[in-house]
């Protein structure tokens, strides 16, 4: 039953990875590069719904509303101004460029917010707990975690394969160059990235500080390297590979605190890493793309 | 006023000047073959038309529309469809899929369906294939789905790289007899090839791309008769 309970709770940390995951693959796949901050994206949702809900008493609804909104504006406005002027640089100009853009949210932050930790609510703490069986329970928050990353997914994979946005996405993704000679607009295309992205990151924020509620201006660095670890594993620019990567992630993670040593699961984690990459270096779902002349 | 008119058209590669002036027509129903080694600008060309470089200076004139100034996107809307060198068609989504992509900027669901109707068949081996992955298609098959997917947007002209290159005897004959087939339906073609011989046979007019100038134009069947094409491209 321990076993059980340490299995679910995995699956939901690691499915709020997912979700950052995936705005890190979207991004690398659709844009070619590695949106480091993406992470700080998530403290300023988190920060985002706090203060709706502390001083503005805003419902719950309405304040997570009101963070995936700010968020998705930001991964916009982000994009226009710090990247879309590098669209030809050299990849290692934009990895700076996206360093800076983390450290700039994270002092932004400070400076408003300051150090402190802020106790985040739980959200979900309306959500009944659910007792499965004796010794067995999961939480609302859990529940309401699972649910919404299935949700989200199923919706993220059908606009991505059904929809003319998503195919256009597909398309920039393959080949920038032809794509662009189908009509598809680039830009268009790479600014509805970095909104869903970030749109993700919001939803993302709200689960992962229901769970563990400490928020400070460093709150989203750890789960963003970490979600691009899942990235990574599960083959950067795979879709299917971020949710594979994300929940994997998060189950090995919980199951070596449990059973090996809580302070070193992120060195499991990162050993695990080295040794899928080591047998597949395109990560789990990555693809090798083979030219034909 | 031709269809397509390029004038003084300058492009640099980096600090390479891979176009030096040059300028061409192309008139409306014609086929116009640009020929020339590798590396004389061809490919250049046709990605400076259709937005995919920047040029430095001159202009390209696409019925009365500066296309140098068009966003590249605008540009298939226009009726100017590109198949570019090496195909470039997305290799992991399927046949279907890809055609539907060439079909992009077009709104009224039944024509693209009556448009989808005439390209299988014209291609009935992208039909029987249309749920295949486009990349475990033979490079032959893959320029018959360029192809398809260009004619998708309904274009009034067509830009053709390298149509014939690496295919096998058969598939080159099927390609040339294609093009016949799109110029006889009303489409113009702007055909680069270094397949001279095949060009000259298929155009109306070409000119001979040498080091990014133009150094000789006229008639197909003139040019297949100079002395200097024959012996530089035709390997008499």
């Amino acid at each position: 039953m321990n076993f059980l309970s340490y299995l679910i709770s995995g699956v939901s940390l690691g499915s709020v990875y997912a979700l950052i995951a995936l705005g890190y693959t979207m991004v690398y796949g659709i844009a070619k590069m590695l949106n480091f901050a993406h992470g700080d994206i998530i403290m300023i949702g988190g920060f985002v719904v706090f203060t709706a809900i502390s001083s503005a008493a805003t419902s719950p609804v309405i304040a997570i509303i009101c963070g995936i909104i700010v968020c998705t504006l930001l991964g916009v406005v982000i994009e226009k101004v710090a990247y879309k002027p590098l669209r030809n640089a050299s990849p290692l100009a934009v990895l700076i460029t996206a360093i800076g853009v983390s450290y700039l949210l994270q002092n932004v932050a400070l400076l408003i917010f300051g150090s402190a930790s802020k106790n985040f609510p739980n959200l979900f703490k309306n959500v009944p707990d659910w007792h499965v069986a004796e010794g067995l329970t999961v939480s609302g928050v859990t529940i309401v975690t699972i649910c919404v990353t299935v949700v989200i997914m199923v919706g993220l994979t059908l606009f991505i394969h059904y929809t003319k946005p998503g195919t256009a996405m597909q398309a920039v993704s393959e080949d920038r160059g032809a794509a662009q000679l189908m009509g598809v607009n680039v830009n268009t295309t790479i600014s509805l990235t970095f909104a869903i992205g970030s749109a993700l990151a919001a939803v993302a924020s709200v689960l992962l500080c229901s769970a563990y509620p400490l928020l400070n201006p460093y709150t989203g660095a750890m789960p963003g390297i970490k979600a691009f670890v899942a990235a990574v594993f599960g083959g950067i620019g795979s879709i299917p590979g971020a949710m594979i990567g994300g929940i994997l992630l998060g189950v090995i993670e919980n199951l070596s605190k449990a059973y090996i040593s809580s302070q070193l699961s992120d060195a499991i984690v990162f050993a695990v890493l080295i040794i899928i990459l080591s047998l597949k270096p395109t990560g789990i779902l990555g693809k090798k793309i083979r030219e034909k002349v | 006023m031709a269809m397509l008119e390029v004038r003084d058209l300058v492009v640099n590669y980096g600090s390479i000047n891979a176009i030096k002036k040059i300028s061409f027509d192309v008139n409306e129903g014609e086929v116009v073959a640009l020929i020339g080694a590798n590396g004389a600008g061809k490919t250049t060309t046709l990605h400076t038309i259709t937005g995919l470089l920047k040029a430095k200076s001159g202009s390209v004139m696409f019925e009365g529309t500066e296309l140098l100034k068009t966003p590249p996107h605008k540009i298939v809307e226009m009726g100017m469809a590109h198949v570019p060198e090496g195909r470039r068609i997305f290799q992991q989504l399927s046949v279907y899929k890809n055609l539907t992509l060439g079909a992009f900027t077009r709104k009224d669901k039944d024509s693209i369906d009556a448009t989808l109707k005439m390209v299988y068949s014209k291609f009935p081996r992208l039909e029987e294939r249309k749920k295949q992955i486009a990349g475990t298609l033979s490079g032959g098959e893959q320029q018959m789905l360029a192809m398809g997917r260009a004619l998708m947007s309904k274009p009034k002209i067509i830009l053709m790289d390298e149509p014939s290159m690496g295919l096998s005897p058969l598939f080159v004959a099927e390609v040339f007899k294609i093009i016949e087939e799109i110029r006889a339906s009303g489409t113009t073609v702007l055909l680069v090839e270094q397949n001279a011989k095949k060009a000259l046979e298929i155009a109306d007019r070409a000119y001979v791309l040498e080091t990014g100038k133009i150094v000789l134009s006229g008639g197909a069947k003139e040019l297949m008769n100079n002395e200097s094409v024959k012996k530089a491209y035709l390997g008499e």
